[in-house]
C-alpha cells in the first residue's frame, strides 16, 4: 500500500488493514492509554475540595426583638441586607451575580453595582446592566435559643418572610 | 593539549615501584598543579579556539545549552526584519522572571496574613527588593507584549505554514501559558486590586452557569461552580486560593512553560530552521558555481543551497571534495554571527527591564479588604479588552469570546495551506492592502460600536428590549458582534482575493485592532462604575 504524503509538510499516512496482531496491540496500547487517562482523573479529584474553609455559614444577625418593623439594615461582613415590614423579616445578599462585587443601596431602596453598573430594583430584580439574575435572597431561621439566624450558603424564593 | 602525552622517561624506568627519596611524583604533582587551569578548560571544552570553521561548528554542537542551534545559520534568519528579535526577547524575559521571581520567593510567604507584609518588607527593607520586584513587574508586562507581538510576527510573516503547523499551535499555548501565568500572579501580592481582579476573574470561571441555567441543567451539571471551585478551593477568595495561585505560579506553569518551550524551540530546528522567502535560497549571481538545475524551491544538494532541514555539521563534513570548507550557500557559521545577534537582543532586553525597575515602582494598593470593591478594579492592561466585554455579559465576553479567538487563531495553519509567499511581510503587496483596509475596517467597527454603546446603551438600557430573556444579554454581546462581523469581512476577503492567506490577514488583523482598541479604551476612558470618561482628571473625587 502506497502511503498518502501531504503535499505541504511531507508528512506520510498509511492506510493499511488491521490484522487480529495489529489489533491485539493496538487493544493493549488503548487500554494503558485509558488506565492513564483515570489516574490521572483520580489524581484531580485532591484539588476539587469537599469541605469548604467557609462551611461555617450560618451567622447569627441578633435576637428578632431587636429589629423594629420598618428596619433596614446592613451587615458589611457577611454582604447581607436585613428587612423587616408588615410581612415579615427577608434578607437580601448584596454579592452582585454579575461578577462579585458588592451591590450598593439606593436611598430609594434599589441597588446598583459599581463594578460594571447592574441596577436591581428593591426586591433585588435586575433592571439594568449585565447581571444575570436576581439578587439572592437568603434563608432566614430562628434558632432553638431565639437567634435569628442567616444561612448565606441557603437561597430562598424571592418574596420568602421568615414571621416571627 | 599537545603535552597530555608526554611523560616522563623516568617514570618509565621505574615500572617496578618507586625508590624512597625519588622526588619524581613530587615534581610530577607540581606540573601538574601549574598545568591545572588549562587543563581543566580543555576537559571542559575538548575543542581549540573558534577560529575556523570546523571549531567554530565545535563550539556550537559540543556545547549543551548552544547545540539548540545549528552550526551554521541561513543569512536571512539573522536579519533585523526577520523576527525583530521578539522571540529571543520574550525567551530572555521569561528568564529573568524566574531570577527574580526565585530572589522574591525567598521573602514572600503565601498567607493571607504575612503576604502584603512580606510585600511591604520586600518593598522597604529587603536589600534590592524593590528593584527586583520592579523588575518581576515590568518583565511579566513585557513578556505579555512581546508574546504578542512576536505571534503577530510569525503570522504575518506566514510561519505558520507547511512543516511550521504544528510549532504555531504550540505557539498558542504559550501565549495561554503567559496570559496565566500573569493572572496567577496578579494575586499575591493581596492587596486591594490584585482581591478583586481575582474576584472578578474567578467569577468569570463561574460563569457559565448563565449557559446551564438557561439550559436548566445547572444543578446536576455545574461547570462554573467546579470551575471556580478548583481555582479558589472555597467560594470566596481567601487563604485556599491564594496557596493555589502560589503553587501555579511558582511550580506549575514555569515548569510547564519551560517544556513547551524547550519543544517550540527544537520544533524550530526540525522543521529547518526560520521561515525564510523562497528568494533567500536563490544563488546570488556573483557565485561562482551555476546552480544546478532543478525545480525552484527544491534543495539541490546539501552544498550547493542551504539545506531543507539544518544537519549542522554534515553538510560541512562530506568527504574530501572542492565544497568541504566553503560554505554552504547562503549560510554563515553560527559561531559568533548568531551569538552576537542574540546577545544583542538580550542585553537590550535586560537593560529595558533595569530602567524601568529602578525609576517606575510596580504599584501595590492598600491591602485586600473583602468588605470594600475597590472601583475601578481593573484587571492588567491585556484583560482590560475581555473586562470591556464582560461589562456587558460575563459568559461571552469572559469566556465564550476568548475561547472562539484561541481556537480560531490555533487553527488559522490548517485552515489557511496556501504555500506560496512564505517568510514575507503580509507575503506581499496584496497582503499589505488587505492588512491596511483591515485596519481601517475594525478601526471603523470596534470605535463605532463603542461609540454607540456609550451613547446610546446596551440592550438593558432601552424600553424595548430591558426584558429579553436572560440568553440574549449573555450571547449578545458587543463581542459577539465583532466576531461574527469580522469573520464575514474574512470571507469577504477570501471570496474577492481568491486567497485564504489574504483572509487570514484579514481576519488576524481586525482582531488585533479589536484588542489594541479596546485595551486602550478600557484603560483610558473607563473610570468608577465602569462609567465613560475622557480621562482620569474628570473620575468623581470619593
Ligand atoms: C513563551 C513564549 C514564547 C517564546 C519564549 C518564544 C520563542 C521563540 C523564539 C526564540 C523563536 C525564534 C524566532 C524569533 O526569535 O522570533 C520562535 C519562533 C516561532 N514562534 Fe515563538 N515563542 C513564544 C510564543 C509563541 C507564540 C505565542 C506563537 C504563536 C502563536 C509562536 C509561534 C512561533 C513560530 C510559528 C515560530 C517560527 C517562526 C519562523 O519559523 O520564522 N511563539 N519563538
Ligand atoms: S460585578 Fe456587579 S455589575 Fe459586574
Amino acid at each position: 500500500m502506497t502511503p498518502k504524503q501531504d503535499q505541504l509538510t511531507g508528512a506520510k499516512r498509511f492506510k493499511t488493514p488491521k490484522t487480529r496482531r495489529d489489533f491485539l496491540g493496538l487493544a493493549a496500547a488503548w487500554s494503558a492509554v485509558v488506565a492513564l487517562a483515570m489516574a490521572m482523573l483520580g489524581a484531580m479529584r485532591l484539588p476539587m475540595p469537599s469541605v469548604f474553609p467557609e462551611s461555617n455559614s450560618r451567622v447569627k444577625l441578633g435576637t428578632p426583638e431587636r429589629y423594629a418593623v420598618g428596619t433596614k439594615q446592613y451587615f458589611p461582613k457577611h454582604r447581607l441586607w436585613l428587612f423587616r415590614d408588615e410581612a415579615g423579616f427577608h434578607a437580601i445578599s448584596a454579592t452582585c451575580t454579575h461578577l462579585g462585587c458588592i451591590a450598593v443601596r439606593n436611598d430609594d431602596g434599589t441597588f446598583h453595582c459599581p463594578c460594571h453598573g447592574s441596577k436591581f430594583d428593591a426586591i433585588g430584580n435586575v433592571e439594568g446592566g449585565p447581571a444575570p439574575k436576581a439578587l439572592v435572597w437568603v434563608q432566614l431561621t430562628v434558632s432553638p435559643e431565639g437567634w435569628l439566624v442567616a444561612d448565606t450558603f441557603k437561597e430562598v424564593k424571592q418574596g420568602t418572610v421568615l414571621v416571627v | 593539549m599537545a603535552d597530555t602525552q608526554v611523560e616522563s622517561p623516568k617514570k618509565q624506568e621505574q615500572v617496578g615501584g618507586r625508590g624512597i627519596g625519588d622526588d619524581g611524583a613530587l615534581r610530577e604533582f607540581g606540573s601538574n598543579l601549574v598545568q591545572t587551569p588549562g587543563r581543566f578548560r580543555d576537559s571542559m571544552i575538548r575543542h581549540g579556539t573558534p577560529t575556523s570553521s570546523r571549531t567554530r561548528s565545535q563550539a556550537i554542537f559540543t556545547n549543551f545549552f548552544l547545540h539548540i542551534l545549528p552550526t551554521r545559520t541561513h543569512v536571512h534568519a539573522i536579519k533585523a526584519m526577520t523576527t525583530l528579535g521578539l522571540g529571543v526577547a520574550t525567551f530572555v524575559l521569561f528568564l529573568l522572571l524566574c531570577i527574580t521571581g526565585i530572589l522574591l520567593m525567598v521573602y514572600y510567604k503565601p498567607s493571607v496574613d504575612q503576604a502584603y507584609g512580606s510585600m511591604l518588607d520586600i518593598m522597604h527593607v529587603v536589600p534590592t527588593g524593590r528593584l527586583m520586584r520592579n523588575v518581576h513587574r515590568w518583565s511579566a508586562h513585557a513578556m505579555v507584549f512581546c508574546v504578542i507581538l512576536h505571534m503577530a510576527r510569525a503570522f504575518y510573516t506566514a510561519a505558520y505554514k507547511g512543516r511550521r503547523q504544528f510549532n504555531w499551535v504550540i505557539g498558542m499555548s504559550l501565549f495561554v501559558m503567559t496570559l496565566a501565568l500573569s493572572f496567577t500572579g496578579y494575586l499575591l501580592p493581596w492587596d486591594q486590586l490584585a482581591f478583586w481582579a481575582v474576584t472578578i476573574g474567578a467569577n468569570i470561571a463561574q460563569s457559565p452557569q448563565e449557559l446551564t441555567d438557561v439550559l436548566g441543567i445547572t444543578s446536576w451539571f455545574d461547570v462554573g461552580r467546579m470551575q471556580k471551585e478548583l481555582l479558589l478551593g472555597a467560594h470566596h477568595v481567601g487563604q485556599e486560593a491564594l496557596i493555589r495561585f502560589y503553587v501555579l505560579h511558582v511550580m506549575v506553569l514555569p515548569i510547564v512553560t519551560s517544556v513547551l518551550i524547550a519543544v517550540h524551540f527544537w520544533r524550530i530546528r526540525k522543521d529547518g530552521g526560520l521561515v525564510r522567502p523562497r528568494s533567500a535560497d536563490e544563488v546570488p549571481a556573483d557565485h561562482a558555481t551555476p546552480p544546478a538545475k532543478s525545480p525552484p524551491g527544491k534543495a539541490v544538494s546539501p552544498v550547493t543551497s542551504a539545506p531543507l532541514k539544518t544537519y549542522g555539521l554534515m553538510g560541512l563534513m562530506h568527504g574530501k571534495t572542492p565544497a568541504v570548507n566553503r560554505e554552504l550557500r547562503n549560510t554563515i557559521s553560527t559561531w559568533p554571527n548568531v551569538l552576537y545577534v542574540i546577545g544583542a537582543v538580550s542585553m537590550v532586553t535586560v537593560l529595558a527591564m533595569l530602567v524601568l525597575g529602578m525609576f517606575f515602582d510596580a504599584p501595590l494598593r492598600e491591602m485586600a479588604n473583602p468588605a470594600v470593591p475597590e472601583n475601578p478594579a481593573k484587571a492588567p492592561w491585556y484583560f482590560l479588552g475581555l473586562q470591556e466585554l464582560v461589562s456587558y455579559s460575563a459568559f461571552m465576553g469572559g469566556v465564550g469570546i476568548p475561547a472562539i479567538v484561541v481556537i480560531g487563531l490555533a487553527l488559522v495553519p490548517y485552515l489557511d495551506r496556501e504555500k506560496e509567499d512564505t517568510g514575507i511581510w503580509f507575503s506581499g503587496a496584496q497582503g499589505r492592502r488587505v492588512a491596511l483596509w483591515s485596519v481601517g475596517f475594525a478601526v471603523v467597527v470596534v470605535v463605532g460600536m463603542l461609540w454607540f454603546t456609550v451613547s446610546v446603551g446596551w440592550l438593558r438600557d432601552w424600553e424595548s428590549t430591558a426584558h429579553v430573556p436572560q440568553i440574549v444579554i449573555t450571547i449578545f454581546n458587543p463581542g459577539t458582534v465583532f466576531v461574527v462581523v469580522f469573520a464575514l469581512w474574512s470571507l469577504f476577503i477570501v471570496k474577492r482575493t481568491n486567497s485564504t492567506r489574504m483572509g487570514a490577514i484579514g481576519l488576524f488583523t481586525c482582531f488585533l485592532v479589536g484588542f489594541a482598541i479596546l485595551t486602550y479604551f478600557a484603560t483610558v476612558h473607563r473610570g468608577p462604575n465602569w462609567d465613560f470618561f475622557w480621562s482620569e482628571s474628570d473620575w468623581p473625587v470619593h
